[in-house]
C-alpha cells in the first residue's frame, strides 16, 4: 500500500463492512485521480518504503502504470485529496473517511429499536428542561395505565436515584442511569440498562430523558417518539430559543396547566411558536397535578401502543 | 456540553479506521460540521485535546470545515442561504423554509502513519 495516499487497498476491500459500500466506490475513482510519482522509475524521492507487513506487493508496472506515464506533466497531489496537498509527502498518507461522527451512537439505536419492535413494545423518550415535571407526569401516567399495560422506566440524571425511587414507589420496574457529567442519554447506555430490565412483551418503555432542552435532541435512543414537555412557570417563547428539541420531538405537553390563572402565560403564543419549528408537532395542554388532559394523552399513547403490538404480532406470524 | 460525546465519537471513528485500514498514528482529522448542526466548532476544538489524550489520535491537529446552511423556500421555489435553522427566508422573510443542507457532522478525512 503507498504510504502517502493509501492509495492501492484493495487488500483492505475485504474488512469493510456492507454499511461502507459508498467509501468503496470512492477507492477506484481516487486511485485513477491521483497521480503522484512513483520514484523507482525516476530516480526522485522515495516516499514510501515498503517496510509494513502487509502480504501483497506492489506491482508497479501494472498498477501504477498511469503515474508513470503522466507523471512528468501532472503531478497533481491534491487530486483524491480532497484538495489538501501534504508537505512532504513522507510516511503519511490521507484516508478518506465521510462517516457520520453519530453513526455509532445511532447503530445502538436501531439495535434498541430493533428489540423494541421484536417485543411489541412502545419506546417514548420524555425530555425538558429540569423542573418541567416529567417525572411527576410520569408518576401519575404510570398509577393511571398501570392496570392494563406492562410499564417499565429508565431515568436518566446525572447524580442520585432519587427519581427512580419515585417511580419504583408506583410498583414499575425502573433503571437508574446516572450520566456523571453527561448532560444527556445515548444509546449506548440505554442499551445497557435495556439488559438489566428484562422488558416484558408489549410494554410501554418510558425514558426520561436528562433535564436539559439541548443535548438530548441530537441523541436518538432507538424510541418511537420524543415526547417534549414545557411548563407554564417557562418562557412561551422556549420552542423558538431552544427550536432543535421542539424540532425533534412528535408531541409536545404543556404541563403545569393548574397554574394558568396565576400566571401570564400565553398558551397559544407558546404553540404557535412550537409548531413554527415543527409544523408536525402535536401538542396538548395538561396537568400532571389535577389530571386535565391527561385523558387525551394517553389515548395518544395507547393508539400507539397498539400499533406496536400489532406489527410486532404480525412479524412473530409472517 | 454534548461535543464532550460528539468528540469521543469522532475518537471512536478514528480507532475503527485504524483498525481497518492499519495504520497507527493520527496527525490531523478534518470535521465538517455544518453551521445549522448542534455543535459548537469551538467547544470541540476545546474537547478534542482532552478526547485524544492517550489514544493514536494524541496531538493531532484538529480542522473543521463549516459548511453554510442552505434550505428550499416553497414560496421563492428555490435553494436560499439559511442562517439559522428555523430562520425566514432571506429573499421573501417568510418562514417556509425547509432545511436542506448544513446540518452535516462527519469526520471527512485523516492524515495518518
Amino acid at each position: 500500500m503507498c504510504t502517502v495516499c493509501g492509495c492501492g487497498t484493495a487488500t483492505h476491500e475485504g474488512d469493510k463492512r456492507p454499511g461502507e459500500a459508498a467509501n468503496e466506490a470512492k477507492a477506484p475513482k481516487e486511485a485513477t485521480a491521483h497521480s503522484h510519482s512513483h520514484s523507482h522509475a525516476h530516480g526522485d524521492h522515495h516516499h514510501h518504503d515498503h517496510d509494513h507487513d502487509h502480504a501483497h506487493d506492489h506491482d508497479h508496472d501494472q498498477a501504477h502504470a498511469h503515474a508513470h506515464a503522466t507523471a512528468a506533466q501532472n503531478l497533481d497531489f491534491g487530486a483524491g485529496l480532497a484538495g489538501v496537498h501534504v508537505p512532504g509527502l513522507s510516511q503519511e498518507r490521507i484516508v478518506r473517511i465521510e462517516r457520520d461522527i453519530l453513526s455509532k451512537n445511532r447503530s445502538y439505536a436501531e439495535q434498541n429499536r430493533a428489540l423494541f419492535a421484536q417485543k411489541g413494545v412502545l419506546a417514548l423518550n420524555f425530555v425538558s428542561s429540569p423542573g418541567s415535571g416529567k417525572t411527576s407526569l410520569l408518576v401519575r401516567a404510570i398509577e393511571d395505565l398501570k392496570s392494563r399495560h406492562a410499564i417499565a422506566v429508565i431515568e436518566g440524571d446525572q447524580q442520585t436515584s432519587n427519581d427512580a425511587e419515585r417511580i419504583r414507589a408506583t410498583g414499575v420496574k425502573a433503571i437508574q442511569v446516572n450520566t456523571g457529567k453527561g448532560c444527556h442519554l445515548d444509546a449506548h447506555m440505554v442499551g445497557h440498562a435495556l439488559e438489566t430490565l428484562d422488558l416484558p412483551d408489549n410494554a410501554l418503555m418510558f425514558i426520561e430523558n436528562v433535564g436539559n432542552l439541548v443535548c438530548p435532541a441530537a441523541f436518538d435512543l432507538g424510541e418511537a417518539h420524543k415526547v417534549v414537555l414545557l411548563s407554564t412557570t417557562e418562557g412561551e417563547d422556549k420552542p423558538a430559543k431552544y427550536p432543535d428539541m421542539f424540532a425533534a420531538a412528535d408531541l409536545m405537553l404543556l404541563n403545569k396547566s393548574d397554574l394558568l390563572p396565576h400566571l401570564d402565560f400565553n398558551v397559544g403564543e407558546c404553540i404557535g411558536h412550537a409548531l413554527r419549528v415543527n409544523p408536525h408537532l402535536q401538542t396538548l395542554v395538561v396537568s400532571a397535578k389535577t389530571g386535565e388532559g391527561l385523558a387525551a394523552f394517553y389515548a395518544w399513547v395507547e393508539t400507539r401502543a397498539a400499533l406496536a403490538r400489532q406489527k410486532a404480532a404480525k412479524n412473530k406470524a409472517g | 456540553m454534548h461535543e464532550m460525546s460528539l468528540t469521543e465519537g469522532v475518537v471512536e471513528i478514528v480507532r475503527e479506521e485504524a483498525r481497518k485500514q492499519g495504520f497507527s498514528r493520527v496527525k490531523t482529522v478534518w470535521l465538517e460540521i455544518g453551521a445549522l448542526s448542534a455543535v459548537d466548532p469551538s467547544a470541540m476544538e476545546f474537547c478534542f485535546d482532552a478526547a485524544t489524550r492517550g489514544t493514536l489520535a494524541e496531538g493531532a491537529r484538529l480542522e473543521i470545515v463549516c459548511t453554510p446552511g442552505q434550505g428550499w423556500c416553497l414560496d421563492c421555489e428555490k435553494t436560499v442561504p439559511l442562517e439559522e435553522r428555523f430562520g425566514a427566508c432571506p429573499e421573501c422573510g417568510r418562514s417556509h423554509v425547509q432545511m436542506t443542507g448544513g446540518d452535516e457532522m462527519r469526520v471527512r478525512e485523516l492524515e495518518v502513519e
